[in-house]
């Protein structure tokens, strides 16, 4: 084989940039969203005026999509440390260890601004890059998750959103046969101008197969492969770190288009490439495409690339350097290979059918050289576009404080003694968190034949690990979980932030699990708003200060800023992923009624319940800043996952769910209307606690034997929490259990019929 | 392991891998744990099967099924070689997209196309057989309505070739209880010698009562395997 790097042709520079027009020059430098400032550094940083290409490659690289520049500061505050955390932040994914030499890769990404221009595609190439981050890694996706905004559903455009959305997010997962086992969806106006779409992926990988981004090694080749390369995306990294304006709406071309069977391909061979140690580095070619791939593994290595964009597969004609450099056609990937392996990888590519090609080599300069139809159009040097890439101290607003008390939330909770007003109340309610089979229905959730509980049973998805690296436990499972209460991290983003990791959590400890890391996707407004950058700020804290007082640390993550449309941003959005484990996985419960309606409550002994920012006040149409959220008792949710623990394990207890929105109330009925057992009446019979008001360290919970309750309420006293029944299963007249009309849920504020309430809880979602 | 002097072990069973198949590993899984069946895979390129007495046409998007799902599957070397098995009187299993590439190759009669609503579905689902009673098993598929015109559809119902219709849980075949549209809540039909079985739901994700709580794909397994190992 020829080398690249001498070749025969004489090569022109490329022409600088012109700026004798200052006004062009600036409206230049205006779309490709680079500052007057950072212009100045880039002329600095290379010691010339950059060519058109360049200023596009710092354009994607500066973004805040690729170098985190205004997020950067406060992310380092996060706990990534511990005994499990087997790759940590800064590569393609997380890694933590499972059991012996398996472990599993894993996190969250952002694909909103993408979705909300084009919504099936944006969500589908959604689940392609989060499941390359995983599998370039040497990892086999196991499960995938995502998690959904989306506006107010009066909203002319959510309707449309939320259908192209989910559709674009099952045929691609669908297709490559990962199942999508769980997440979370929500309806508010703070979404109605920007929808978010953040898709998880989980994967399984042995602990001396991770590959790492790495373009090691000077004379080895860098080899293209996966689908050729076309106009799509140009220029997407910068256009995801920007804001949207109701007057401009022409960014359809920045979206990718996904390809699934080409992405499971790619996933094979990959897998098989790297199971059969033909590779040095991989990446994916994600956001900036071929740019950011290529800076990044010269980077990490301290290394150069010469590029020879001539042998880049392309699909467009007179596509210009430029272009090819900044293109995020979808299901690419980018190899560094031993010349030797060429040969036997190429085997491999052709087996799977996919285009490949020998583009470049690594180098000793330091430096990315692209060479194109006899020009140089790019010779930058590599550090200022990764590690030396701008990095910005946001200015931040003070900390709001506001009395915890609202005269508002007074009058709600004094509303809510009428019997119609919070029978009204209620209804709103299931509606608004209502079931999600409409939606889940159109992901396969059973490939892979691992899903003991998926998204039917409420709560987080369990999924049963079989192979020989785990061999001495022939039950392991894995839990996922996946969401945030955005009207929480908005009222206090301390305390919401940290809830949102304690309520992933709270879904694996109430299935039987133990949580052993996170990964979060921050999905917030404008980095230029010091309103915005303080939830950041005080959001990365509370995550903190949750995963320290869970034990757990952050180990990937992504960050979507710029998620404001004319000036007004989304409510903060952190976004949390936690993934844990169980031995026994047949241990494990669901979080619907299994066997009766007869449920109890796990709580703390002195009720802690508060309407603040709760669904009950979001269906009141108060904004989510009523009031102040008290702090979550970190030694009350200890002990009741631990008691949730103890009886797991001694199998006392058939079902949990955590108490989160809606409270007691529509806790206990949701396990009622998402059970499979036959239809039958219930009685609520707690009647001291406010129904509707949202409580920490509380866990409605389905005893197997109810003569084992003053055991149990003993324990939960020797903690400080309590056990008290729910609701009371009411034996019927056979005749009149004939219709389903007849089974009635009586509450404090009335009775409902069954089939009245899955009127409205199957109306949640219109699909 | 199913009792008796059945040796289902020594089954050779071939189980077919296109670039796109998702449900292989499923199957060879299943195979494996619930029969001792050591599967091979067989690659879609290649024209021969070599010796076996079972060829498994897997689940899910053989080639992307961005055409009609299973057309392209069906024009590829091995489904040649799978044909003339067949034809010969061996022993084929098509699940999903495998039913889809066998009723594309004639193999099987009729056609599957898009669900009646136009969107992919998974759930669980009840089928029946002619003697079974209701089973409890997961569709999750895009195109599985099955269709068939007239002459067809009597010459199976004549023939009692219909394996399995969707069915409620108590075994009521209603329009209520299909999910697709498939004409006479076809789920699953055999071949003349019935030595061919394709069907939409999947039974391999329905052996252990752990995943989704139904191992009644398992009966289904039973089923046909013991037939054709006879």
């Amino acid at each position: 084989m020829t080398t690249l790097t001498n070749p025969q042709k004489t090569v022109k520079p490329a022409s600088p940039l012109d700026k004798s027009n200052s006004s062009q020059f600036s409206a230049l430098l205006k779309r490709h969203k680079i500052s007057a400032d950072e212009y100045q550094r880039i002329e600095a940083s290379i010691e010339r005026v950059p060519t058109l290409a360049e200023l596009g490659v710092f354009s994607a690289m500066w973004s805040e999509h690729c170098s985190y520049k205004s997020s950067r500061v406060h992310l380092k505050r996060f706990p990534t440390t511990g005994s499990d955390v087997v790759v940590g932040p800064g590569e393609n994914a997380g890694v933590v260890r499972l059991e012996g030499k398996m472990c599993l890769a894993f996190k969250m990404e952002s694909h909103n601004h993408p979705s909300y221009i084009e919504p099936y595609q944006g969500a589908a190439t959604g689940v392609g890059g989060i499941l390359r981050d995983v599998f370039c890694m040497g990892s086999r996706p196991i499960a995938n998750l995502n998690c959904l905004r989306f506006g107010e559903r009066s909203h002319e455009r959510t309707s449309y959103l939320a259908k192209r959305v989910v559709k674009g997010i099952g045929d691609y997962g669908n297709c490559i046969g990962v199942p999508t086992i769980g997440g979370s969806v929500s309806y508010d106006k703070t979404y109605n101008g920007n929808c978010l779409v953040n898709a998880m992926t989980v994967g399984l990988i042995r602990d001396d197969k991770i590959f790492k981004g790495f373009a090691s090694g000077i004379g080895n080749l860098v080899v293209y492969v996966g689908s050729a390369t076309g106009r799509d995306g140009i220029n997407g990294a910068s256009m995801a770190s920007d804001s949207f304006s109701s007057q401009e709406s022409g960014e359809r071309s920045t979206v990718q288009v996904g390809d699934p069977y080409a992405e499971k391909l790619l996933l094979e061979a990959t897998l098989e490439v790297l199971e059969k140690d033909l590779v040095v580095g991989i990446q994916d070619m994600g956001a900036a495409g071929l740019t950011s791939s290529s800076f990044e593994m010269a980077g990490r290595a301290g290394n150069g690339v010469f590029f020879d964009l001539d042998k880049v597969p392309v699909r467009a004609k007179q596509m210009t350097a430029y272009e090819i450099m900044l293109s995020e056609s979808q299901e690419r990937m980018l190899m560094v290979i031993e010349p030797s392996k060429w040969e036997p990888l190429k085997d491999v590519l052709l087996r799977w059918g996919l285009a490949h090609a020998v583009i470049g080599e690594v180098t000793d300069t330091g430096r990315v050289i692209c060479h194109y139809q006899g020009v140089e159009d790019i010779n930058l040097p590599v550090a200022p576009l990764t590690d030396n890439a701008p990095m910005y101290h946001r200015l931040i607003a003070e900390r709001v404080s506001r009395p915890i008390e609202s005269p508002q939330l007074k009058k709600l909770s004094e509303s809510l003694r009428s019997n119609d007003f919070a029978k009204d109340t209620f209804l709103k309610m299931l509606r608004d968190t209502g079931s999600v089979e409409p939606i889940f229905r159109q992901y396969d959730h059973h490939v892979g034949t691992k899903t003991v509980y998926g998204p039917e049973s409420g709560g987080a998805g369990v999924l049963w690990i079989r192979s020989e690296e785990t061999a001495s436990l022939p039950w392991l499972g894995v839990l996922v979980s996946a969401g945030c209460n955005e009207r929480r991290v908005k009222n206090r983003p301390l305390v919401g932030a940290a809830d949102a990791v304690l309520t992933c959590s709270r879904k694996i400890f109430a299935a039987g699990g133990k949580p052993i890391a996170v990964t979060d996707c921050l999905n917030f407004g404008s980095a230029e708003d010091p309103t915005v950058m303080r939830e950041f700020s005080d959001s990365v804290d509370g995550i903190s200060a949750a995963c320290n007082n869970l034990g757990i640390p952050v180990v990937s993550g992504n960050v979507s800023l710029y998620n404001s449309t004319d000036g007004e941003s989304i409510h903060p959005t952190p976004m949390i992923g936690v993934v844990g484990k169980i031995d026994d996985v047949r241990r494990a419960i669901p979080a619907v009624a299994v066997k009766t309606y007869q449920l109890y409550a796990l709580s703390p002994l002195t009720f802690n319940g508060t309407l603040v920012s709760s669904l009950a006040a979001k269906v009141a149409s108060l904004p989510a800043t009523e009031g102040f959220l008290p702090e979550q008792d970190w030694k009350l949710e200890k002990s009741a996952s631990e008691l949730l623990k103890e009886w797991i394990d001694g199998a006392k207890i058939l079902a949990a769910r955590d108490v989160s929105q809606g409270g007691l109330g529509l806790t206990a009925t949701k396990m009622m209307l998402g059970s499979h057992c036959s239809q039958r009446s219930a009685k609520w019979v707690a009647t001291n606690d406010p129904i509707f008001e949202e409580v920490g360290a509380t866990y409605v919970i389905e005893l197997d034997d109810k003569s084992n309750y003053e055991t149990m309420n003993s324990q939960a006293k020797a903690k400080g929490m309590r056990l008290f029944q729910l609701t009371e299963e009411l034996h019927m007249d056979l005749l009149k259990a004939q219709t389903s009309d007849s089974h009635l849920l009586h509450l404090p504020f009335g009775t409902l019929s069954f089939s009245e309430m899955k009127s409205y809880w199957c109306q949640a979602h219109d699909m | 392991m199913i009792q008796g002097s059945l040796n289902l072990e020594s089954l050779r069973v071939g189980v077919v891998q296109f670039p796109g198949s998702n449900c292989d590993v499923d199957c060879v899984d299943s195979l494996n744990r619930h029969y001792g069946i050591k599967s091979k895979y067989i690659w879609h390129t290649s024209s021969t099967i070599g010796d076996v007495d079972l060829i498994v046409l897997p689940g899910r998007f053989s080639f992307g099924d961005y055409f009609r799902s299973g057309a392209l599957a069906s024009h590829s070397p091995v489904m040649q070689s799978v044909k003339k098995f067949a034809d010969a009187g061996g022993a084929v299993l098509g699940i999903c997209n495998g039913f889809q590439i066998l009723v594309e190759t004639k193999i099987l009669p009729g056609m599957l196309l898009h669900n009646e609503k136009l969107q992919f579905i998974c759930k669980p689902v009840f089928i029946k057989s002619q003697s079974s009673r209701p089973l409890k098993i997961p569709i999750a598929h895009g195109e599985g309505r099955y269709f068939a015109d007239q002459n067809v559809l009597n010459h199976l119902e004549k023939n009692n070739l219909v394996a399995y219709r969707y069915c409620d849980e108590n075994g009521e075949v209603s329009r209520e209880s299909n999910p697709n549209g498939s004409l006479q809540n076809i789920a699953g039909v055999y071949s003349e010698n019935r030595k061919v079985l394709g069907m939409m739901p999947h039974p391999e994700r329905a052996c252990d009562l752990l995943l989704g709580g139904s191992a009644d794909g398992k009966e289904i397994l039973d089923d046909f395997l013991k037939r054709i190992a006879l």
